[in-house]
């Protein structure tokens, strides 16, 4: 019926060759592009956009955006806080929370542990409060090395807990999203995620508060279906992949080659599904600018 | 008391999949002493993968969505598999909203493998549409009742899932994914399904166990198609039962444990 991959929905397309960003874990690893050059890791970046190959450093000090096409290569969780917040101004949240196994999937806990021990993370999302050019606001990003940033219990929990902080005390949200979608191992709870996590959106704008999305490489699945569309205002990376439904899954009901922009941060903008495409140099800046406009509105 | 039938998470799935297996279209009429269709999006078009109207259970006025499985082929290409487009979900939520205008309590039927996966579907914003859907649910200020008819998968599902109570038919299987897309996701092969059904955890105890569902329905020995009649008779019980409690409770005490229901679903440590 062609519904596989219908939440975990990042592939083999968007493989890079340093080895960064491509480990979603054990399930993406046996059907590698077999043409990919094998060269020393994190030496090279192959742009899965425009397929150009650049040194790896000069990939890092162009913000890793692909200096021939502007394809925004993804970014971990401490380098985007870095990039947006003020210099020691975030205070992360619940930094100690860690996933159980709600359906005893075998392997789930080994697998995380390895996980946690390269990546330095805990979970697929990092949350806190920090101040953007003065403005204090509430912040969660989302990190793809650490499974895909698929959604379970900790994701789901982290970012409820963050936009109830955020109603409580009366900040506006800023989410960067990035997601293969609904976390597959933890089963049926990871889809009761994406109502948990809406409804604490919900209360937070029925407050009047601002919520910002920023969509990141890549924004699929579940995540798409929940939370990262429910912004007040909505971002975009340029040419980051966005949508719900797998591309091979698609390709594979046509049964014909998509073009490559589908699906792409440029779609969602031509079919009304962002508000703005903005370069990662301009980020801070735009969303500070947004963060001023709002300071007067919301209930008081 | 328990039944010495229970079946397998897979046996399970095969008697959803099973051709005789009721649909929405059977129940409406053996459930609702009326029932007046409605159609529409008011955006871009009628989706027959879902079907919405009013009906009437024991003389209460309800607002009826549900995903539509055909019964033969030709019914199927008619309601696409029982798989919405944007436009059904968004026909869903107005209905929705008209039902909470005129404070009518809705009831939902989820019977999907998932929301439909294309290139329209990517246009019109599949994401997007049941990202609202779910949202206002969740804040909706009527009563709102869920039953898994047949099948309830991933994304598809929960948006007609967010609910103050949920039931699940006896042989019902409910999932963040098929298990055949479970199979292939992580093993590469689709052809585990039997496997992926085993630890998936989708069956309606499950799902009680999990905290996602409150109730089971029960079905006749061997499934809800050897007694259309019967099968119909207990969702109709358990609705009015359910109708007749949360239609007593203040809408904001309500919401407040529509929230809590989900809330509290996640297992994680804190050190």
């Amino acid at each position: 019926m062609g519904l596989e991959d219908l939440f975990n929905v990042v592939k083999t397309r968007l493989n890079v060759i340093d080895g960064n960003a491509a480990d979603s874990g054990s399930e993406d690893k046996t059907d590698k592009d077999d043409s990919a050059v094998r060269v020393p890791k994190n030496m090279l970046f192959k742009c899965p956009r425009c397929l150009n190959v650049i040194m790896t450093e000069e990939l890092e000090k162009n913000l890793k955006v692909c200096p021939e096409c502007g394809y925004h290569a993804r970014i971990s969780a401490p380098e985007r806080i870095k990039l947006i917040a003020d210099k020691e101004s975030f205070r992360e949240f619940d930094a100690d929370m860690l996933s159980a196994n709600p359906i005893d999937f075998p392997d789930y806990e080994a697998k995380q542990q390895t996980l946690r021990d390269s990546t330095g993370l805990k979970d697929a999302v990092v949350t806190g409060e920090c101040t953007i050019r003065g403005e204090r606001c509430v912040i969660g990003v989302m990190d793809s090395r650490y499974m895909m940033a698929s959604m379970g219990s900790v994701v789901g929990e982290k970012i409820t807990r963050a936009f109830e902080f955020a109603t409580k005390n009366k900040l506006p949200v800023i989410m960067f999203t990035a997601s293969g979608g609904a976390r597959m191992q933890e089963g049926i709870v990871s889809l009761m995620q994406m109502a948990k996590t809406s409804g604490a959106v919900a209360r937070h704008s029925d407050a009047g508060l601002l919520y910002i999305t920023v969509m990141t490489d890549p924004t699929t699945g579940g995540v798409t279906a929940s939370f990262a569309s429910l912004g007040d205002i909505i971002i975009a990376e340029p040419k980051v992949l966005i949508g719900f439904a797998g591309r091979r899954v698609i390709e594979g009901t046509i049964k014909q080659r998509l073009p490559d922009d589908f699906q792409s941060a440029e779609f969602m903008l031509e079919h009304g599904f962002a508000d703005m495409i903005v370069e990662r140099k301009s980020m801070r800046r735009t969303i500070a600018h947004i963060l001023k406009l709002h300071k007067t509105g919301g209930a008081a | 008391m328990e039944k010495l039938n229970k079946l397998t998470p897979y046996e399970r799935l095969e008697v959803v999949r099973h051709k005789g297996r009721p649909t929405i279209r059977d129940y409406i009429p053996l459930i609702f002493d009326e029932f007046i269709e409605m159609h529409g999006d008011r955006c871009f078009g009628d989706d027959r993968a879902i079907v919405g109207g009013i009906g009437s259970i024991n003389g209460i006025p309800v607002t009826v969505i549900a995903q539509v499985k055909g019964r033969n082929l030709n019914e199927n290409k008619d309601s696409n598999f029982a798989m919405p487009h944007p436009e059904g979900y968004r026909k869903a939520l107005r209905l929705a909203k008209q039902a909470e205008k005129f404070r009518r309590p809705v009831i939902c039927f989820i019977d999907t493998p998932g929301a439909f996966c294309g290139v329209e579907a990517e246009k019109r914003g599949q994401g997007e549409a049941i990202a609202k859907c779910i949202i206002e649910f969740m804040r909706l200020r009527t009563p709102v009742i869920s039953v898994v008819l047949g099948e309830g998968g991933s994304g598809g599902a929960i948006a007609l899932g967010v609910c103050d109570e949920l039931a699940v038919l006896e042989n019902s299987v409910y999932s963040v994914i098929s298990p055949r897309g479970f199979a292939s996701i992580l093993w590469k092969d689709a052809g585990k399904e039997k496997e992926a059904c085993n630890i998936m955890r989708i069956t309606a105890e499950d799902m009680v166990e999990l905290e996602v569902a409150e109730k089971i329905i029960e079905e006749p020995l061997g499934g809800a198609h050897n007694d259309i009649g019967q099968t119909a008779e207990n969702i109709a019980e358990f609705l009015y039962k359910s109708l007749r409690e949360k239609m007593k409770i203040d809408i904001d005490v309500l919401l407040n444990e529509r929230y809590t229901k989900f809330r509290k679903i996640g297992k994680f440590t804190e050190e």
